[in-house]
């Protein structure tokens, strides 16, 4: 496989998978206007996804397109980290992800927007402005959970001491984001920490929250599609209908 | 900020209404399109766009709570309007609009 195509696979992967985490939250947030806006963030995601696992497809020697890919592969196939494939869990738990996932994309995006694939910069073009409001959403809830009541407030810093472990992984350099950035096609995860770490800890000092320290345990392997036990799961819900059902259509 | 804490009724501790407002991109004037619940007006604004714009449908947006606005009543309707029907002095039919004048 090219470089190319396992970068645009990876990062494919994290979007479509927390794009799937974020369908689950439709009927269950804690207001009808949140499902609408999580509803939507999911759907930005799945867009991006599009693009980049069809890219991948074009690329990889195979041909398949985005929903074989999508549909078909076994989980050890997944490139994704593990931060997007933990469980749906509580509110705020789910904006503390959604605030260092979104931040990470933000930096991610704005680098690719050189990138010498063509694709992959126009999709990074688009899906600026899309996770600039992601990042906004997760920041304007941080900031009121973590500034609000002593509960919202107990229960904000626990939510962020929970996706600590699974933040590092994130900007992990590894071989394929390595080749790809040397190809000028791609943006190496170490480069975009300072920033994110730069935004996320504007929103938690403005929350009243504090950075939780380095964790004894954070989460590796995604990128060599070695996963957490809640993958398994996800992608059972998620392709058994494609999988019941190969080569059907709308 | 969060909500003040305490007991009460689920009313005091739900999100208030908003009325959203969106001008549309040709448009001169914000239109009223809806109501949302919203923790506070800058999240309104966010739930507001989320929406009520998902269709392309502006490009600019207010959002007012719905406490804040006073209304007419239909009940006071006649008094209110109808004594304006009779005064033809008041309407400008006798004026010659000129051609470039595009929005009066």
């Amino acid at each position: 496989m090219t470089a190319t195509a396992a970068y645009s696979l990876q990062l494919g992967d994290d979007a479509l998978i927390y794009g799937q985490r974020l369908g689950e939250w439709i009927s269950r947030a804690p207001q009808i206007e949140e499902d609408m806006a999580l509803g939507n963030i999911g759907l930005d995601l799945i867009g991006q996804a599009r693009v980049l696992l069809t890219r991948a497809g074009e690329l990889d020697g195979t041909g398949r397109s985005e929903d074989e890919l999508a549909y078909f592969r076994d989980e050890r196939e997944f490139h994704n980290v593990h931060l997007v494939e933990q469980e749906r869990s509580d509110f705020g738990f789910e904006m503390a992800r959604m605030l260092w996932f979104s931040a990470y994309q933000c930096e991610l995006y704005a680098a690719l927007v050189a990138s010498s694939d063509e694709t992959i910069a126009g999709v990074a073009a688009k899906a600026l402005k899309e996770v600039d409001y992601h990042r906004d959403h997760a920041s304007q809830w941080v900031v009121r959970l973590g500034d609000g009541t002593s509960a919202s407030h107990a229960r904000m810093q626990e939510s962020l001491e929970r996706v600590a472990p699974y933040v590092a992984e994130l900007f992990d350099d590894d071989a394929v984001s390595g080749a790809a950035s040397g190809e000028g096609v791609g943006a190496l995860p170490s480069s975009l920490w300072d920033s994110a770490l730069g935004h996320v800890s504007r929103v938690v000092s403005k929350a009243t929250l504090t950075l939780p320290a380095e964790t004894t345990w954070r989460s590796r392997g995604g990128r060599v599609g070695i996963h957490s036990r809640p993958m398994g799961y996800l992608l059972a819900e998620m392709q058994h209908i494609a999988r019941s059902h190969p080569g059907a259509t709308w | 900020m969060g909500q003040p804490e305490g007991k009460g009724s689920s009313r005091e501790r739900s999100w208030p209404l908003y009325e959203v407002f969106v001008r549309a991109k040709r448009g001169l004037s914000h239109v009223h399109v809806g109501s949302l619940h919203a923790p506070d007006a800058e999240m309104a604004l966010r739930n507001g766009r989320d929406l009520y714009t998902r269709r392309q449908e502006g490009v600019s947006l207010w959002v007012v709570r719905s406490t804040d606005i006073t209304a007419s009543s239909p009940g006071e309707r006649d008094s209110f309007f109808d004594p304006a029907a009779d005064k033809v002095y008041r309407h400008p039919t006798f004026y010659e609009v000129p051609e470039d004048v595009e929005y009066l």
